[in-house]
């Protein structure tokens, strides 16, 4: 019955459109497509921005892996110049090019840094979208962030934490606008200060993140991780320096090897820790306490969308009963609600075997999947500790 | 022919048989009443029962052969209740014509679906507003409330109300109560028109345009979709993906005794959509080459349980345990804060009788002629709704967006004062 299922017949359709040029506004998303998004699409869009940049910089980096992603920039920032010349409609002349060109550049840079989480490098590029504004009005003002923020929203579809963190700041900024007494000067200026503060909200989320999670964490434990997540890193770090006694096991997290630099980094503060091939978490878990994952993003239902292979690891642990815990900002709530792995818009990355695979041989260059809440325990957020049904009250909230 | 609203008795058959089950329960709840504080449900009290029974305008048979765990439940009213009704019409003068011939449609079955009855009900009040005068040393508010809960009492007397239609009307209560008393009398009748108008717009029509947009987004090429009897939200969602281009086929599941499906098959056939029909009992033979289930709900209560269609537990269990997600459609307006743990203890009954007859099928008669004796052995039971467990439900689409099932108190504590505009 498998020529039937509506997988197969979802992927036959999606070679179609690869031999077509793709555009990722007809995969099926609930964002609204734009039409200024067309002119600006990201010109690699088989191959997710976001996963990408993780993997340079958590990734192990072989030297000429390296000089292939540095060509990859290169052509990329070469495209963006020539391109937003000629297929940028100016609303007010030269100024639309510069702007255009600036918030995607402005973000690639911040994003660079490896210690900076997407969220914020976003909302630095648009904090500089609003240093550089020549509007006189909150209104014009806000017109403007719309427009850059639904660029950088288009340009990466696949990153949730940069889709969420625009939204925020232009809810942050919808807000703001409706305070009339203010003068636009001392209101712009509050809107970049908050931006540059959202970067240090981040880091102080990280902490308290860590300290909600000590009490989860009792000696003698042992903690299975997946995939390098600077949360989670920022747990086991402030763990070590309580001095706790526990030991970590960390899963590889193939294509990208992220268990090796987390293993490197952690043995450095002289943690215990094992490493896993992806294959042997069922085969360890006996021993395992408890799991710690990070996540890309938490959607609506209360499940999370990590690195691949997060979904078999909950499911292996739900089944042997040990308890899955998430740690995350709250800014990665998105309104976001996949009923299976496939309903998520597709996030790809190339995949480097070590050998040339024959192009009859399909490959799953699929980088994130989908845990359903119901196989994760408890999500430990700035907010609080959190069960994962209370999300979408977060959200109702916050943009309801 | 005109019966006198006091006449009690039944055909004889059925008040010997009732009288000798009440002759039984009197002596045991004498005895009981000794030990025990006396029993609340009213339906054992004699006195109340009588008075409900002089009051009620419709003549019924006295129940027989009901279901014991279904007793409190009201009975069913008969559709051949018609001519005794239309007769009686001159004798409620308090009626205004448009809630009768409402009331009317209930009965009969004409109506039905939440949404229709709903709207069916809040035109007809718009109606009799239109057409109400304040009598002189009376106020407004009062009156016009008391009138209200009038036609309120005859519509439950033709068919229990629906979840949005008793959300409906506690809207309408509190509108009317919220009038300012410096308004005339005329603009206070424009003003209740106007918020009716408001409401039926706001919580039905553009909710649902809402739900059509944000459902049609789980709709991908190559689906194959279940839907299980009639529910206008999720017709109109199929119609509108099928519009915008979507490939997808349909598999629509039906039930006896009402067999609401064929209507919609016909409809979603007559766009053009590819449809497969069945009944409940080959559900498992079709499920795993489902990819989505749609379903729609009569209300949803607060710890996430939907209240539907009789079956559609059924649909959502077998759904789950293929791993096939199932999506509850259904508007804001019709949440509710009460908590159903099961089917039983709220309900509606249908006609026993068209349980045991498959219309078109004369040879199917073996529940036919029975002795009387056989008939106190047989007890025929036709529900009309059943709770399913929110664990069942894997997203409820409403014009608030996609929520979990847990979400739903959410909703209705924060927006209980917009959905309901009060």
């Amino acid at each position: 019955m498998w020529w039937r299922s509506a997988s197969f017949i979802l992927d036959r359709q999606q070679e179609q459109n690869a031999n077509v040029p793709p555009n990722p506004e007809s995969l099926l998303h609930s964002s609204p497509p734009s039409s200024m998004a067309d002119s600006l699409q990201n010109p690699k869009p088989n191959v997710s921005a976001y996963y990408q940049t993780r993997a340079a910089h958590h990734a192990v980096v072989t030297s000429d892996w390296l000089a292939q992603a540095q060509a990859a920039v290169s052509i990329q920032t070469e495209d963006d110049s020539s391109g937003s010349d000629g297929r940028i409609a100016p609303v007010t002349g030269g100024k639309g090019d510069d702007k255009a060109f600036s918030v995607i550049d402005e973000f690639n840079s911040w994003r660079k840094q490896p210690d900076l989480a997407e969220a914020v490098a976003a909302i630095r590029a648009l904090a500089a979208v609003i240093r550089a504004s020549q509007a006189t009005t909150m209104m014009e003002l806000e017109i403007e962030l719309k427009k850059a923020s639904d660029s950088l929203k288009a340009w990466d579809t696949t990153s949730i934490s940069l889709t969420a963190g625009c939204d925020l700041f232009m809810r942050y900024v919808t807000r703001t606008s409706a305070l009339e007494y203010e003068d636009f000067n001392s209101a712009r200026s509050r809107l970049i200060e908050r931006a540059e503060k959202f970067g240090e909200i981040s880091c102080k989320a990280r902490r308290i993140i860590a300290m909600l999670c000590q009490d989860f964490i009792f000696d003698g434990c042992t903690i299975l991780v997946h995939g390098f997540s600077r949360v989670v890193f920022e747990v086991l770090k402030t763990a070590a320096q309580n001095k706790k006694h526990f030991r970590v096991f960390c899963s590889e997290g193939r294509p990208d090897r992220t268990g090796l630099r987390l293993s490197n980094e952690l043995a450095k503060l002289d943690v215990p820790v094992k490493l896993l091939i992806d294959s042997a978490v069922a085969y360890t878990m006996d021993e395992v306490d408890m799991v710690f994952v990070g996540a890309d993003g938490i959607v609506e239902s209360g499940g999370i969308i990590n690195m691949m292979g997060t979904y078999q690891i909950a499911l292996v642990s739900h089944s042997m009963n040990k308890p899955v815990y998430v740690a995350a900002e709250s800014y990665k709530f998105a309104r976001l609600y996949p009923l299976d792995q496939k309903d998520l818009g597709p996030a790809l990355r190339t995949i480097d075997f070590g050998v040339p695979i024959p192009s009859k041989v399909e490959v799953e260059k699929s980088a994130r999947d989908y845990t359903p809440p119901q196989y994760l325990t408890l999500l430990f957020t700035d907010l609080g500790v959190l069960t994962p049904s209370v999300v979408s009250d977060e959200l109702i909230q916050l943009y309801l | 022919m005109k019966q006198p609203p006091q006449k009690k008795d039944g055909p004889p058959v059925a008040s010997s048989v009732a009288a000798s089950e009440r002759g039984v329960d009197r002596p045991v709840e004498k005895e009981r009443k000794k030990d025990l504080p006396p029993p609340r449900m009213q339906f054992d009290d004699e006195s109340r029962v009588d008075k409900a029974k002089r009051r009620s305008l419709l003549n019924q048979p006295e129940a027989r052969n009901r279901v014991e765990l279904f007793r409190h439940l009201p009975p069913h009213k008969n559709g051949s209740q018609l001519p005794y009704l239309e007769s009686k019409f001159f004798e409620l003068h308090e009626m205004h014509p448009s809630v009768y011939k409402v009331g009317l449609q209930y009965l009969t079955g004409d109506t039905s679906g939440g949404n229709a009855r709903c709207i069916a009900m809040l035109q007809a009040f718009q109606e009799a507003i239109r057409d109400y005068s304040t009598p002189p040393e009376k106020t407004l508010n009062r009156d016009l409330t008391s009138k209200i809960g009038g036609f309120v009492s005859f519509l439950i007397e033709c068919r229990p109300l629906s979840m949005s239609m008793g959300n409906a009307i506690r809207f309408l209560k509190s509108r009317i109560a919220r009038l300012p008393l410096t308004l005339s009398e005329s603009e206070a009748k424009a003003a209740l028109c106007s918020d009716i108008d408001r409401f039926i717009n706001e919580k039905i029509v553009l909710a649902d345009k809402v739900i059509l947009r944000h459902a049609a987004t789980k709709i991908r090429d190559g689906d194959v979709l279940l839907t299980y009897g009639s529910s206008c939200v999720v017709e109109m969602i199929l119609l509108y993906a099928h519009e915008i281009g979507k490939q997808f086929r349909v598999v629509v599941v039906d039930s006896r005794p009402m067999l609401e499906g064929q209507k919609q098959l016909r409809r979603l056939v007559a766009k053009g959509l590819s449809c497969t029909y069945t009944q409940l009992n080959a559900i498992s033979y079709v499920m795993h080459e489902v990819t989505r289930v749609f379903l729609g709900a009569s209300s949803i209560f607060s710890n996430g349980t939907v209240y539907s269609r009789v079956g559609t537990a059924s649909v959502a269990m077998v759904a789950h345990a293929f791993h096939v997600p199932v999506l509850v459609c259904c508007e804001a307006y019709k949440f509710h804060e009460r908590v159903q743990l099961d089917s039983i203890c709220f309900n509606e009954l249908g006609d026993p009788d068209a349980v045991s007859k498959v219309p078109g099928r004369e040879d199917v008669n073996y529940l036919d002629n029975l002795t009387d004796k056989q008939k106190e052995n047989l007890q025929l039971l036709n529900l009309k709704y059943d709770a399913t467990p929110s664990d069942y439900i894997s997203v409820i689409v409403t014009d608030y967006g996609m929520i979990p099932p847990t979400s739903v108190p959410v909703i209705v504590r924060e927006y209980r004062k917009e959905y309901l505009l009060i």
